[in-house]
């Protein structure tokens, strides 16, 4: 699905089964669910391996959200809803899963995806959704230590890029690649309010400025915010970035200069790679094998 | 003594005329991308209503974010050091001064001269400023003037917890989806708001009288939500708009006589 030209905020809903694992009768299949505001997230796990998955945009209804990003993760797997064992929901929409055994606050679901993703290493989680910022602190078994989130404010968040995608009219997947394309950094801008930006950027777009320099500048200040939040929580390596924003390659890039630490890659999910925007699903359908096996009774 | 005040915001430029102590006349202009040719529109309006000539000022002071750019200017004010001295001018009991603009919050504390003691500001954050009120009258679809008597016939406050413009235009979206009437939401969309700029004076500590100035004090949507979450009734220049131009226009005064250097 590309870019129409009026629709530069959309960006890629897809699904992927992992061509490796042939579910069987005997195997332990979970699912997770991770309604957030702007992306629904489902992933399908066996024996808590990652199986299949699928990410859509969230509607104005939840619990319809939910459902059609599972059936999107179990579409052509022939696994049905009767198949799975546990469904943890989490996510914004977390108490709108109607399908879930149990919800989970996103911020467990992301540290122990995280911790599937990239392994015991990770310490330091940013998570950057929809609509909010969380930096939070896990352990080697990806269990949180401790977390902090951004108060309300669409600045660096998923739907904020969505916004600036629209107003510059540049495909939002493509703002990151397109605000590295500057000489030297600008300054930040002083005021990363979305709300004003389409009057601010406009003015500096008068001024001369080329669409990659206000992009570098609205994306560097981005940066610092979520930087001062790792800061705050406190910067433990190994770092990493998940949620839709650790696509973009502008703020990522410019939070490892600010912090002046590399984050751990992120797998390349156009090639079949774990996707770190789905880390939260990933985690709640782990929690949900850990969740079921606690409730057998023990031979 | 004659001296014009300007204040130069972010959306309108106002500017007072001031004779002997009393405003002789007022002007305004939408800022626009040109705040300076916007200042000469509000200097000549508020000249034609007093009857006065560019000539015959004997002091300009300018005020506001964009105070920088402001034409004939002899001196500046602070936005918060206008506010002190206009709020306790026109209310000498005024302790603590909310100043709620298009783009731009604040709160001052001033003593009994109308000398500022100490402030906060909500910089650059539409949440708790008039363009929160403008962007959710549009989501909507309703005009910004109509939003104020439209909330005051809400018969309960329905729960919005939005802090920032672009989640609100969502949330409200949403209240429409769940056939939540039009009053409930504009009056939701003004609890929010005065949620914010509470939480705001509330750092400063408030002091009575509290008086409310700034375009927004216009409002009266705003003016209900606000009193009823600080639990006080707050005090209304009959002007909340010109208050920052009537105290440059009076620091003007002081300085032209010299009591300042």
């Amino acid at each position: 699905m590309s870019a129409t030209k009026e629709e530069f905020w959309r960006w890629h809903e897809y699904r992927r089964t992992m061509p490796n694992i042939k579910p069987a009768g005997k195997d332990l299949i979970t699912a997770g669910v991770d309604v957030g505001s702007v992306g629904s997230k489902a992933a399908v796990m066996v024996n808590g391996h990652a199986y299949s998955w699928g990410i859509i945009r969230t509607g104005s209804n939840s619990p319809e959200s939910a459902k059609k990003a599972l059936d999107f993760a179990l579409k052509d797997t022939g696994l049905a809803l009767g198949d799975l064992k546990y469904i943890v929901g989490t996510g914004y929409g977390r108490v709108n899963v109607p399908m879930a055994n149990k919800a989970i606050t996103e911020i467990a679901c992301h540290a122990k995806g995280a911790n599937y993703i990239w392994g015991s290493s990770v310490r330091t989680v940013l998570d950057v959704g929809g609509q909010d910022i969380k930096a939070i602190k896990i352990d080697e078994t990806g269990r949180v230590v401790s977390f902090l989130m951004n108060d309300k404010c669409a600045a660096g968040t998923g739907r904020g890029m969505e916004v600036f995608a629209d107003l510059l009219q540049i495909p939002v997947e493509e703002i990151g690649a397109m605000s590295l394309k500057v000489e030297s950094e600008p300054e930040p801008v002083s005021c990363t309010c979305v709300a004003f930006a389409k009057t601010e950027a406009i003015g500096l777009l008068r001024k001369g400025w080329s669409k990659e320099k206000v992009l570098a500048a609205y994306t560097r200040a981005m940066a610092v915010r979520m930087a001062n939040l790792i800061n705050r929580v406190g910067l433990e390596p190994a770092l990493v970035v998940t949620g839709g924003q650790s696509k973009n390659v502008g703020i990522v890039s410019r939070i490892e200069t600010i912090l002046g630490v590399k984050c751990l890659p992120a797998p390349n999910w156009r090639e079949g790679g774990l996707d770190p925007m789905v880390a939260g699903a990933f985690g709640a359908a782990l929690l949900a094998k850990a969740l079921y096996e606690k409730a057998q009774p023990v031979r | 003594m004659i001296t014009i005040g300007m204040d130069l915001g972010t959306q309108k430029v106002k500017a007072v005329a001031l004779k002997d102590g009393a405003v002789v006349g007022r002007g305004q202009s939408f800022a626009g991308f040109d705040p300076a040719q916007a200042a000469e529109h509000a200097v000549n309006d508020a000249l034609n209503v007093a009857g006065l000539k560019l000539s015959d000022i004997n002091h300009f002071t300018a005020t506001g974010s964009a105070m920088d750019l402001a034409p004939h200017t002899n001196s500046t004010v602070s936005m918060m050091g206008a506010d002190a001295k206009a709020g306790v001018f026109l209310i000498p009991q005024a302790r603590t001064i909310i100043d709620v603009g298009a783009e731009e919050a604040r709160a001052v504390k001033c003593d009994e001269r109308g000398l500022m003691m100490e402030f906060v500001v909500n910089e650059r954050c539409a949440a708790g400023a008039g363009a929160f009120i403008e962007a959710m009258a549009r989501a909507l679809e309703v005009n910004l003037e109509d939003m104020g008597p439209l909330s005051l016939q809400a018969e309960r406050a329905s729960p919005i917890n939005a802090s920032c413009v672009i989640f609100g235009e969502s949330d409200v979206v949403s209240l429409i989806h769940r056939q939540e009437s039009k009053p409930e939401i504009a009056r939701a969309v003004f609890d929010a708001m005065a949620d914010r700029v509470t939480s705001m004076v509330h750092r400063l500590g408030i002091t009575p009288e509290v008086v409310l100035i700034g375009g927004v004090a216009k409002d009266p949507g705003f003016v209900a939500s606000l009193n009823r979450k600080l639990g006080l009734m707050v005090q209304i220049p009959v002007y909340p708009d010109y208050v920052g131009a009537l105290g440059a226009a009076l620091t003007a005064a002081a300085r032209a006589k010299g009591a300042f250097k």
